[in-house]
């Protein structure tokens, strides 16, 4: 029982971090209507910035402090995802506008290897080790219940914070704020929107920053647990049955979702894989959502998908 | 003013019809397939046949198959390399376990097996479009990419994981040097080619159309939408199929599932998509592209005298590579063929400018 | 050469069909039957249900209630193969073609359900497929001759003008060689010349094929002069049934539609 704990508590917090991914797609799609395959390459590029900006900066202004190191990394990084975001809205999303669907998918996949390219071009391509402090020490809970106590990763406890945190602050800044609204107005009816005023341009700006915000913090999580290396990008693939399964237009979904599939992962893993030869987690996501699409497109908290005829 | 239709007049139907219907493009391809068939062999380097004209072959293949069920059909799909890994390892299985096998036996049934997988998988897209369908088609790959790792039989318990394939040969003649594959690949894509063309062209061709610009109309004309989507599944992964079991017979001999990941979908994705959508001839512009444009990429630093560290190389590589798919779709989303035939247009005329 | 057949027994009868989209009363208990060889107009304000009416014909749309029966036959709901295997044919009122092919391709779309080779013959193409392709494609080059659109035939649909565009889709309908012709505001949008051309059209396919046709249509000068007979609908409900005249004199049409003059 004690194993079956620890199994599920590894998989919640699995599941947390590709709920931080998911909640980029989300965000894009539910502010412009665009699935955002780049979203993987744009962990990986914000990733990239963070470790090694935390490194130059010391060299940069003589300092020692860890904190100083970080802090700037972080806005610097934070402009570089601005920065891509802007590019991204004037030289691809603004001239496709009028296309369907399908095209704005594939220019994505553009991106991702642009970014990919890009990314390591600037930055590098070795691993690169991300410290902002968080816990690297497991801990033991329950120790009274279970011999020898359940295995809990701090760290991984610290990324569910930080993540909730994200999504609170997410959820407050849709609904509170003019800029919010904004964005949602934009998600329904882009003409409808354009019509009352709102600047279509300035607001994609702002939901791929927004976006790119979400990509940052996931990759500086992941980073500092996995190291930044270039398969940081294939996660993103793992994030889209998270995305299929809490529905594309919820950020509660992408969380939900994500802890989901997370504990599915690792409890089909431990207790299927065997039977089936074993690393059953490349799939296991991915035949969830295939299931879903099936029988519930719209996901669990998604709007429902009405075809007009 | 040599491009000229004046004076080509056509008296029946079936004239109209063709597949080159202006003389000067049918002088035209019976020279390229002259210099296909029988100058290229003894004048290429066997670097030039082995490395780029057999892999373009096959690739323009997979992307034929692939254009019919993205371009024609207007099906997005994600997953191509499971379904030529499908075509690869059921190939390789009836050519291992069946004493005798004919060579053509068992790439079609390679081709055949891929089509059933192709056909289930084609299933979801009776009830979802878009973004969902491509969202399933990556369930079907890495699922494949997981079965042929894992499951023994389909490697035939090879402890290594990968499988070779050796001795090619038809009724006697032995596919050994590069030129050999060379010509084995080029007519079996010719004839693959012809059969996609002509079955475009055909009513499944204008069902499949239809059912991509607009269904509803399409099943009030009495087109079964399901016969439809799921042929085009069908004829897309036969095609898929043979083209990944050329691909590990041919060019790659040894292989393992790596050979078509997720990277393979993407790559022929971009291929159908720069060449062109809806475009036979596009399939052939894109795969081109697509094998020549890292080969550039990776000597022109060079061409121009200064070096390049291949990290850099292939990071530039993805960056162009990005940046062109995005150029594409912007500013001619209809791809290469596109581009042609608008030259086309442009040359008949010519001298004239309007 | 026309022959003017007589009109002939109960081809298409619609019965008792209601139609709901969740709380809004599309269609409700409408009922009235259309003869072989007529012209039977559908007429009413916007929003009355016609092209609903049409859809359920067609299977598009699945009423709750009623019955439809076509020569004899009863459905209680219709397959849209079944009914164009049946024979009946249709254009929309928003043109439903298909932007991506040419002029003679979409009407070739039309003969799709009389072309039969399987798709190894397609792909060999060389023999039946030919044939098959060179027999349809001669049928469809009548159609376009009727029609006067030879110079197009290879332009891509998107490209032509409107009033040519109507023209394909009925083009497309008419490949079909359909018995009876569903028509969705065939001259909405055209000019007078265009919509004297459309009526001849029309009249020439009821006249030479005996195609039955019906038809909705706004301008009330149209459908009088070429319908025998005329359906009103006016939200979902049926206010008047019978030939031109006797519609014109009823006094709930006049309130509902046509008006008076003051």
């Amino acid at each position: 029982m004690g194993f079956f704990l620890e199994t599920f508590f590894g998989g919640l917090m699995a599941g947390m971090l590709y709920s931080l991914i998911a909640l980029g797609f989300v965000l894009i799609f539910k502010a412009s209507g665009v699935f955002n395959f780049a979203q993987g390459a744009m962990v990986l590029f914000a990733a990239l910035a963070m470790a090694r900006f935390a490194e130059w900066v010391p060299h940069w202004l003589g300092t020692d402090s860890k904190l100083l190191a970080n802090g700037i990394a972080f806005v610097l990084a934070m402009a570089c995802m601005v920065a891509v975001a802007w590019l991204i809205e004037r030289l691809c999303l603004s001239k496709l506008v009028n296309q369907e669907p399908i095209a704005l998918l594939m220019a994505t996949l553009g991106i991702t290897y642009f970014l990919d390219g890009f990314g390591q071009m600037l930055f590098g391509s070795d691993i690169y080790k991300i410290d902002v402090g968080l816990p690297k020490d497991p801990m033991f809970l329950f120790e009274q219940t279970f011999p020898g106590g359940v295995l809990i990763s701090q760290e991984d406890l610290a990324a569910a914070v930080i993540a909730a945190a994200l999504v609170a602050v997410l959820a407050l800044f849709f609904q509170k704020t003019s800029t919010g609204r904004a964005l949602r107005a934009v998600a329904d009816d882009h003409q409808a929107a354009q019509s009352i005023g709102i600047p279509l341009s300035r607001i994609w700006v702002i939901v791929w920053s927004v976006a790119g915000f979400a990509a940052l913090v996931a990759g500086i999580i992941w980073g500092s647990k996995l190291g930044v290396q270039f398969s940081l990008s294939q996660v993103a693939l793992k994030a889209l049955p998270v995305v299929i399964l809490g529905g594309l237009t919820s950020v509660p979904g992408a969380i939900i979702g994500g802890l989901i599939i997370g504990v599915g992962e690792k409890l089909s893993e431990v207790y299927l894989g065997p039977s089936l030869g074993g690393g059953i987690e490349i799939w296991f996501a991915y035949v969830m959502a295939l299931l879903f699409l099936l029988f519930r497109p719209q996901g669990l908290f998604g709007e429902k998908i009405i075809d007009r005829v | 003013m040599l491009y000229r239709e004046n004076g080509q007049f056509k008296t029946s139907y079936r004239a109209d019809q063709q597949i080159f219907p202006i003389r000067q493009d049918r002088v035209v391809i019976v020279a390229f397939l002259a210099l296909a068939f029988v100058v290229i062999p003894g004048l290429a380097s066997e670097y030039m046949l082995r490395a780029i004209l057999v892999p373009f072959l096959i690739l323009s293949l997979a992307a034929i198959g692939l254009n019919i069920l993205v371009g024609y059909c207007g099906q997005i799909s994600l997953g191509t390399g499971a379904f030529m890994a499908i075509g690869a390892y059921a190939a390789y299985n009836f050519n291992v376990r069946i004493e005798g096998m004919p060579l053509l036996l068992s790439l079609v049934m390679g081709g055949v097996c891929s089509t059933a997988v192709g056909v289930l998988f084609g299933i979801p897209s009776l009830r979802i479009k878009g973004l969902y369908l491509a969202v399933a088609t990556l369930a079907a790959q890495f699922f494949t990419d997981w079965a042929f790792l894992r499951i023994k039989w389909f490697t035939n318990d090879s402890s290594s994981g990968s499988v070779n394939v050796s001795g090619l040969q038809i009724l006697g003649w032995h596919i050994d040097t590069p030129a050999d594959k060379y010509l084995f690949c080029l007519g079996l894509v010719c004839v693959c080619a012809l059969m996609a063309k002509n079955l475009v062209r055909g009513h499944i061709g204008r069902e499949w159309m239809a059912m991509r610009d607009m269904d509803v109309a399409a099943a009030v004309i009495g087109i079964r939408p399901v016969y439809a989507k799921l042929s085009a599944f069908a004829v897309s992964s036969f095609f898929v199929g043979i083209a990944g079991a050329l691909w590990g017979f041919v060019h790659l001999g040894s292989w393992e599932p790596a050979a078509f990941s997720i990277d393979r979908s993407f790559q022929l994705l971009f291929m159908v998509i720069i060449g062109g959508l809806g475009s036979i001839m596009g399939s052939f512009f894109g795969a081109a592209f697509i094998i020549v444009l890292p080969i550039v990429l990776d000597n022109l630093p060079y061409w121009f005298g200064i070096p390049v560290d291949t990290a850099l190389a292939s990071h530039l590589t993805n960056m162009v590579f990005g940046a062109l798919i995005v150029f594409f779709l912007v500013v001619e989303p209809h791809g290469l063929a596109r581009l042609w035939s608008t030259a086309k247009e442009k040359l008949r005329l010519w001298p004239f400018p309007h | 050469m026309s022959v003017h057949r007589p009109i002939g027994e109960v081809i298409l009868d619609v019965q008792n069909i209601s139609l709901r989209f969740g709380g809004v009363k599309a269609l409700t208990d409408i009922s009235f039957n259309v003869r072989e060889h007529e012209v039977r107009a559908i007429i009413g304000p916007n929003g009355a249900g016609k092209s609903s009416m049409l859809n359920c014909i067609n299977g598009v749309y699945v009423p709750q209630d009623g019955k439809i029966s076509f020569r004899g036959q009863t459905f209680s709901h219709m397959n849209s193969r079944q009914v164009a295997e049946m024979g009946v044919a249709r254009t929309f009122q928003n043109l439903a073609l298909f932007k991506g092919m040419s002029v003679v391709d979409n009407l070739m779309t039309g003969r799709n359900l009389k072309m039969k080779t399987n798709i190894f013959q397609q792909a060999i193409r060389w023999g039946a497929a030919e044939r098959e392709e060179t027999a349809n494609r001669a049928f469809v080059e009548h159609i376009i001759d009727f029609l006067e659109i030879q110079a197009h035939r290879k332009t891509p649909v998107g490209r032509l003008p409107y009033g040519l565009q109507k023209r394909v889709d009925l083009g497309r309908a008419l490949a079909m060689e359909p018995s009876v012709l569903l028509l969705d505001e065939p001259m909405a949008g055209m000019n007078v010349e265009e919509k004297q051309d459309m009526c001849r059209f029309i009249l020439d396919v009821n006249d030479e094929f005996g195609t039955t046709i019906v038809l909705i249509e706004h301008d009330m000068g149209v459908v009088m002069d070429i319908s025998d007979r005329v359906v009103v609908l006016d939200y979902g409900k049926k206010i008047g049934d019978g030939t031109p005249d006797e519609v014109r004199a009823n006094p709930d049409v006049i309130s509902a539609y046509l008006g008076t003059s003051h």
